[in-house]
């Protein structure tokens, strides 16, 4: 009598995506409990059988909701669109007559320019950020549709999904392969290197936040790897960067157009074409300054983890959702709050499943902190305030280099100055 | 002496309606061009149906959508939608069909159906003027038929396309004529009936139902036998059996001379046109098919890529991005796992398996449906468009 082998997960044809998997069929390495920077690794004290478990009972868990998706989500997506593009022209037509005073103030401008800052959150956030996620493909509605959808932002549909949506979700925390981490110009973890460029950050911060949508567009062209690979690169890798470089400005001039020439000039009329200007720059940098705060919560605040890059080798679907959870941040308040961030206050849930409809995390959230405590890993949460003056503090600490048992902050600065006037009197020479 | 001429519906209004832009001749060409410049700069990055939907989303030079007007039932499972289309509805020719796209459980599924209202756009048995009507029999395993019958209700949104098929009659039409329908299979020669009826000289038809009950449109049609313009016989399954076709000798004894037009199930159709060949006169058969297949998911299977016309085996645990990679087409990807949308590429037809959780997507539609090809496998068979 011959027995048939048992037929295990593992059994799999080589070759598959080890991320489809919850198990691996290699021998995991041992995780360490130190990290390089000498902080504690939140995840040592987990067995491979124990994360195995996570990765089986997440499964079953966004196999419930997905599942129950239905007529209700349906019309909750059907009806943000909804609100959203009529208080979008509401909020235009107001600020026709934006340069009308009325007792030394101008009602229309205010009222205006609020309606359209919030027009705008929504349209990024609750709709763009999460249709083109695919959350709403299920509906088979072309129009809200992963495919065809495109944001009232600096950056293409296209090239944002690229560095988002496959990038950053899938090497979500990981240096040197998810560039949101600091977004290749900030230094908001202690194992990124500090150079003298950090010193800087703050400033630079504050620019970032101010022209957000312009930093996301450069960051989805991938500008700064071309400026500093230019020379290397192939004639194809050339002519690709052009063709992404060209697209990006088309839809420049087209946001710009938009916000700042034909609805000023549809208000001369009133003689509000001024005020409508400003207001538009106003609400454009109200929804940069607004986006870029809540997604800085997401993965800065204390607490979150980073992984090194030869961590994730031949990682399981398992150790992919362990890595989304420590490295992922909520918001905790309201429900206007969570609509507002576009659910992103739901970082945690959001990054486990990225396509599942946004408005489906708030009811998971409370399932995933009870999961992640009774496996002792941190849920990361706080208000909005305290999350977000986290990560400013953080971004002003890491400007200067990590402290070191016995040598003061300050000589290491001195030192990397001198060097630097080194190489630059070398240079000269 | 000429043969009666039929009067097509001809496709008018809302085709040659102007459209913002569509003409731009003359001297107010450059006006609506510039109107329709303006409007798509004002509403960047959408477009300005957009907007206007939210207002009228039936008006002209919209997508074609309609409103459920009546929902009214024929048999104990079969029931008459009768919808008023959008401004852009462009007419029919009796015995054509539309698809028609509903959102069912927040999931929109197309289906096609025949159209059995007056093409004139006049009132005709009890349907409105200006409305177009379908009929459909609700069918166990039918998500969409059973929700037309026994859910929907007036007041309901519904995506439509433009009515297409060539399942119609000729012009001038034939002198002697059979209709030989099973089921709803009624739906198409209806269409014809309400429309034709008048100038048709000769008509025989062979309705097949499971029993009395069963018969759609039973009432109008006895009504048109006992008046003496149409021979009506009723094959009814519980009294005479399934039609065997070596039957229509006796019913109807000059089929061979008759230019026949046949709607029913798949096997019906399968077993005339063989009589028909039998017969030596193929080409008097006009046959309308709907359904082409069932899917059976399966474990692995074949996968058609279908513009680069290739067809190749795979096994159930190979991603079909996999699959058409090694087969060497260039291939939308992105993060291999899921979590992306970069490799969404459109289904035509079969069904595939979600790696991560088993789960089977059977294409059922008449339309494309986008999948991730990264994560899912082939079962049964499967065609991606690329």
């Amino acid at each position: 009598m011959t027995l048939a082998p048992e037929r295990h997960a593992s059994t799999k044809p080589q070759g598959i995506n080890p991320r489809l998997r919850v198990q691996s069929d290699t021998p995991r390495p041992q995780r360490p409990a130190l990290k390089k920077s000498g902080r504690p690794n939140p995840a040592a004290h987990l067995t491979p059988e124990q994360i195995e478990g996570i990765g089986h009972e997440l499964d079953a868990l966004r196999k419930e909701v997905m599942d129950s998706r239905g007529e209700r989500d349906a019309a909750y997506i059907r009806k943000v669109i909804k609100t959203q593009r009529y208080l979008e022209m509401g909020s235009r037509a107001v600020l026709l007559f934006s340069g009308v005073k009325v007792k030394g103030i101008r009602p229309a401008w205010w009222l205006g320019t609020a309606g359209l800052s919030v027009a705008k959150i929504l349209e990024n956030m609750e709709i763009g950020h999460n249709v083109m996620h695919g959350q709403w493909d299920w509906m088979r509605d072309p129009k809200i549709h992963s495919t065809a959808w495109e944001w009232d932002n600096a950056s293409p549909a296209s090239q944002w999904k690229h560095s988002h949506n496959e990038i950053h979700h899938t090497f979500t925390n990981v240096l040197g392969r998810d560039n949101d981490l600091g977004y290749g110009i900030l230094r908001v973890d202690e194992d990124q290197k500090w150079t003298l460029f950090s010193l800087f950050q703050p400033i630079w911060h504050v620019g970032n936040a101010l022209l957000f949508e312009y930093s996301i567009a450069a960051y989805d062209l991938e500008l700064g790897k071309y400026v500093a690979t230019k020379n290397r690169m192939t004639d194809e890798q050339k002519a690709e960067f052009r063709a992404n470089r060209s697209e990006v400005l088309q839809k420049i001039k087209r946001q710009a157009t938009k916000d700042y020439l034909v609805h000023p000039a549809m208000s001369a009329v009133t003689g509000s074409a001024r005020t409508t200007l400003t207001a538009n720059l106003v609400a454009n940098l109200v929804r940069n300054v607004w986006t870029n705060t809540v997604i800085i919560c997401g993965h800065f605040p204390p607490g979150i983890s980073t992984f090194e890059k030869t961590s994730i080798e031949g990682e399981t679907r398992g150790e992919w959702y362990l890595r989304q959870m420590l490295g992922s941040g909520n918001i905790s308040g309201s429900k206007a709050m969570h609509v507002m961030t576009g659910n992103l206050s739901h970082q945690i849930e959001h990054h486990l499943f990225p396509d599942m409809p946004s408005n489906r995390y708030a009811q998971i959230a409370p399932r995933i902190q009870d999961l992640m405590e009774r496996h002792e890993l941190p849920y990361v949460t706080g208000s909005l305030w305290k999350q977000a003056a986290s990560v400013y503090w953080k971004v002003v600490e890491l400007s200067l280099p990590n402290k070191v048992e016995g040598r003061r902050r300050r000589d290491i600065v001195r030192l990397e100055l001198k060097k630097a006037q080194q190489k630059r009197r070398r240079a000269r020479r | 002496m000429s043969a009666p001429s039929i009067d097509r519906a001809t496709p008018s209004a809302g085709a040659t309606r102007p459209r913002l832009g569509a003409h731009t001749d003359g001297p107010l060409g450059g006006v609506v061009r510039g109107a329709r410049k303006l409007a798509e700069a004002l509403a960047t990055p959408l477009v300005p149906a957009d907007y206007l939907d939210l207002i009228d989303p039936m008006r002209s030079g919209a997508d074609l959508r309609g409103r459920i007007v009546e929902v009214r039932p024929e048999t104990a499972d079969a029931a008459t939608v009768v919808i008023r289309p959008g401004r852009g509805w462009r007419g029919h020719v009796p015995g054509q069909y539309i698809r028609i796209g509903i959102d069912i459980g927040g999931v929109r599924h197309w289906r096609a159906y025949s159209l059995t209202h007056r093409a004139d756009g006049s009132p005709a048995a009890g349907i409105p003027a200006g409305c177009i009507a379908i009929t459909t029999k609700a069918i166990p395993e039918g998500k969409v038929s059973r929700h037309l019958v026994r859910e929907a209700g007036p007041g309901t949104l519904v995506m439509l396309d433009q009515a297409t098929g060539d399942f119609t009659l000729p012009s001038p039409a034939p002198a002697k004529v059979l209709f030989l329908t099973a089921g709803s299979g009624i739906t198409p020669v209806m269409g014809m009936l309400r429309n034709h009826l008048t100038e048709l000289r000769d008509v025989a038809h062979v309705h097949c139902a499971p029993s009395e009950r069963d018969v759609i449109f039973a009432a109008e049609l006895a009504a048109h036998h006992e008046s003496g313009r149409m021979a009506l016989s009723l094959n009814l399954d519980d009294v005479h059996g399934m039609l065997e076709l070596d039957r229509l000798d006796a019913l109807v004894p000059d089929w061979r001379e008759r230019e026949t037009w046949l709607c029913g199930p798949t096997a019906l159709l399968d077993a005339a046109e063989a009589h028909w060949a039998d017969a030596g006169i193929p080409e008097r058969l006009h046959v309308e098919r709907f359904r082409p297949s069932v899917v059976e998911p399966g474990e692995g299977g074949t996968v058609t890529f279908a513009r680069s016309g290739l067809t190749l085996e795979a096994d159930g645990a190979t991603p079909i991005l996999d699959a058409g990679e090694g087969a060497g087409i260039l291939m939308p990807s992105g993060c291999r796992m899921g979590i992306c949308f970069g490799c969404v590429l459109p289904m035509r037809a079969g069904a595939i398996r979600d790696l991560r959780t088993g789960e089977v997507t059977v294409h059922e539609s008449d339309e494309p449906l986008p999948v991730q090809t990264c994560v899912n496998a082939v079962a049964g068979s499967c065609e991606i468009d690329i």
